[in-house]
């Protein structure tokens, strides 16, 4: 299937994603949910506020999903990033990679949110009790 | 020419706008670019210190030539780690 990318401001819904990658020939779905915590660097946060470059951002996706599928053989494959003001408990990125057997699913859902974290233009800053600040790497 | 730069995270708060045209000479450079910033905006020197540049949404080098209509866009660094790209 072609990948699913989604960037958008309202709540995730994790379980719209699953099917969409779901299918027949698939045996296992993998499931990685970053969600907000109320703490960072010993900061007590309030909320977060991400900000991305939405054009390149979706691109930038594409070619990490692709990558993935080369490398494990994987073609089911949904990814999605809210932005805006997230609150505690929330969900800011969902990846999702469904495959034949586990492993490749595992290790395809691993690079894709290790490579996206560092590589897409999407920001996160941290509105705490005491200040807030845009983080960085 | 003209080039569109759009800012985005602590570049966008510190300019106070997400984005605007400049008129630029030709043969301009991304280098060019953020020494004009720097001039218009002191403020802007340790994250600018710290960040990469993307011309029509790909990255690129500090010595890229701009072309009319490019859009242009220092990235700050991401929350989950480091880019490999020089500036």
């Amino acid at each position: 299937m072609e990948p699913l990318i989604q960037l958008t401001r309202e709540p995730l819904d994790r379980n719209a994603l699953v099917t969409v990658v779901s299918h027949s020939s698939v045996g296992g779905i993998v499931v990685f949910e970053g969600v907000v915590r109320d703490n960072a660097r010993g900061k007590q946060v309030r909320y977060l506020e991400y900000d991305v470059y939405e054009e390149m951002a979706e691109q930038q996706i594409r070619s990490i999903i692709a990558e993935a599928e080369q490398r494990w053989g994987v073609d089911r494959v949904a990814v999605a990033h809210r932005f805006g003001r997230l609150e505690i408990g929330e969900a800011s990125v969902i990846i999702i990679v469904a495959s034949p057997h586990r492993a490749e699913a595992f290790d395809a859902c691993r690079y894709i949110i290790d490579t996206l974290k560092t590589t897409v233009p999407i920001w996160k800053k941290e509105v705490a009790t005491n200040g807030e600040e845009w983080v960085e790497g | 020419m003209k080039i569109r730069i759009r800012y985005f995270a602590s570049l966008r708060e510190i300019v106070g706008q997400s984005e605007e045209t400049l008129n630029v000479d030709a043969g301009t450079r991304v280098s060019d670019i953020r020494t004009q910033l720097l001039t218009r905006y002191a403020r802007l020197q340790a994250i600018l210190d710290r960040s990469v540049c993307a011309v029509n949404r790909s990255y690129v080098h500090a010595e890229t030539v701009l072309h009319e209509n490019d859009e242009i866009v220092f990235i700050p660094p991401m929350g989950g780690g480091r880019l490999l790209w020089s500036r």
